[in-house]
């Protein structure tokens, strides 16, 4: 192993799991998510020569970014029809909440909470998906995302604010059908 | 916490942060992101592998040496060629920028290739035309039609010259006009052993055509 892979490997692997939480969440698709990862990261280290910058991340996630967009465009049947795996939900770490012995009940309605927002996200169109985790899982810095997303700053901050009206109205709507409401 | 009045963003912000999944890689997908990052590496020759591998360019220097003179060659796409020269020309006049110009600064060719080559997948030929009143002055690292590239810089008369070069098989096609002008710059392109030639200058035409023919006889002679 080279010089150049092993500065590639130093500045990226550490990048992998937010590599492949992004990925995960824009193709809504475990396997398909594997693959675009691998793909991004053999593509970044071709680009390696050309990363001048401090900050690996913002510019692997954007690299990551771009092929999953590439991946929903060349599959867009299957992106649309997908339903968000309920199942690989259950499988990753868990949200960090802090369990209540207490008070059961609210517990119950944490785990709730997460799945209810797990779906809302999951069903944002994907630049509106893209620029919450980013933002709120991968918190990074609003100039990094335009980056990423290849957009203007302007734009970045007025799809965060669409993304949260829809991610609170779809709780809410989620919230009524769960409430203690006699019938749906 | 099963409350969901309008909130405001700051507690739907903390509620994603904690509530929402953050999936971490699987130990698989990590040892295949290993191993494929170390197997695609394509160590010191100049055939990287890892291109062809995922492009399947098959022996894309399996020919001799390939001139075709000032024969920019168009891909499938028919306006490819004009997007690389958009491109080029963005990518030369950022370099005008004060302070842009150079990553390795030296009228030595035998800095400068070495310094190149470590840094791409590929190792461009650096030639000195000072006899001929071109001057080296170094080499940068650019990024031009989705790839990193080489960019030569040179001298001559006080104009600088970037000579664009990648690696990129001959497919055949229609040959590009020689040294079209573009907004004031003057672009030329060729295709020689294996690697694609731009040059970008505000230079009149008739001498970077000079210049690129004067590089093809370099190149063509030399190692």
């Amino acid at each position: 192993m080279n010089d150049r892979t092993r500065q590639f490997e130093a500045a990226a692997m550490p990048h992998l799991d937010a590599a492949y939480n992004l990925a995960r969440w824009l193709v809504r698709d475990e396997h398909a998510a594997d693959d675009v990862v691998q793909e991004a990261f053999l593509r970044a280290l071709r680009y390696f020569g050309s990363f001048h910058g401090d900050d690996p991340k913002p510019w692997l996630l954007g690299i990551v970014r771009n092929t999953c967009f590439t991946w929903l465009r060349d599959n867009r049947g299957a992106a649309q029809t997908a339903e968000y795996d309920d199942e690989i939900v259950g499988e990753q770490r868990e949200p960090g909440i802090e369990p209540r012995a207490d008070n059961p009940e609210q517990l119950l309605s944490a785990k709730q909470q997460s799945d209810h927002l797990n779906t809302a996200i999951a069903q944002l169109p994907p630049v509106f998906r893209e620029v919450i985790i980013l933002r709120e899982l991968e918190e990074l810095a609003y100039e990094d995302i335009a980056r990423i997303a290849g957009i203007p700053l302007g734009t970045v901050m007025s799809r965060l604010s669409r993304a949260r009206s829809y991610l609170r109205a779809a709780m809410l709507q989620d919230t009524k059908g769960t409430s203690d409401e006699p019938s749906r | 916490m099963s409350r969901h009045d309008e909130r405001g963003d700051a507690a739907l912000n903390a509620s994603i942060r904690s509530g929402a999944t953050r999936h971490t890689a699987p130990p698989a997908l990590r040892a295949d992101v290993l191993r494929a990052v170390r197997h695609a590496h394509p160590g010191r020759s100049p055939q990287h592998k890892a291109w062809q591998q995922w492009f399947g360019l098959g022996a894309a220097f399996a020919a001799g040496i390939l001139v075709s003179w000032l024969a920019g060659v168009l891909q499938p796409a028919p306006d490819a060629g004009e997007r690389i020269e958009s491109q080029v020309i963005a990518a030369h006049v950022r370099s005008l920028m004060p302070g842009h110009v150079a990553d390795i600064a030296s009228s030595d060719q035998h800095t400068v290739k070495p310094w190149l080559s470590t840094r791409l997948d590929f190792s461009p030929p650096v030639n000195d035309l000072r006899a001929e009143g071109f001057a080296l002055t170094g080499g940068r690292l650019d990024y031009v039609n989705e790839r990193p590239v080489a960019a030569l810089v040179y001298l001559r008369n006080g104009h600088v010259i970037n000579v664009f070069v990648w690696p990129e098989v001959n497919r055949g096609g229609a040959t590009r006009k020689p040294a079209s002008s573009h907004n004031g710059f003057n672009v030329a392109t060729w295709d020689q052993r294996g690697m694609r030639f731009w040059a970008v200058s505000d230079l009149a035409a008739v001498e970077l055509n000079g210049f690129a023919e004067r590089l093809q006889q370099q190149d063509g002679a030399g190692t």
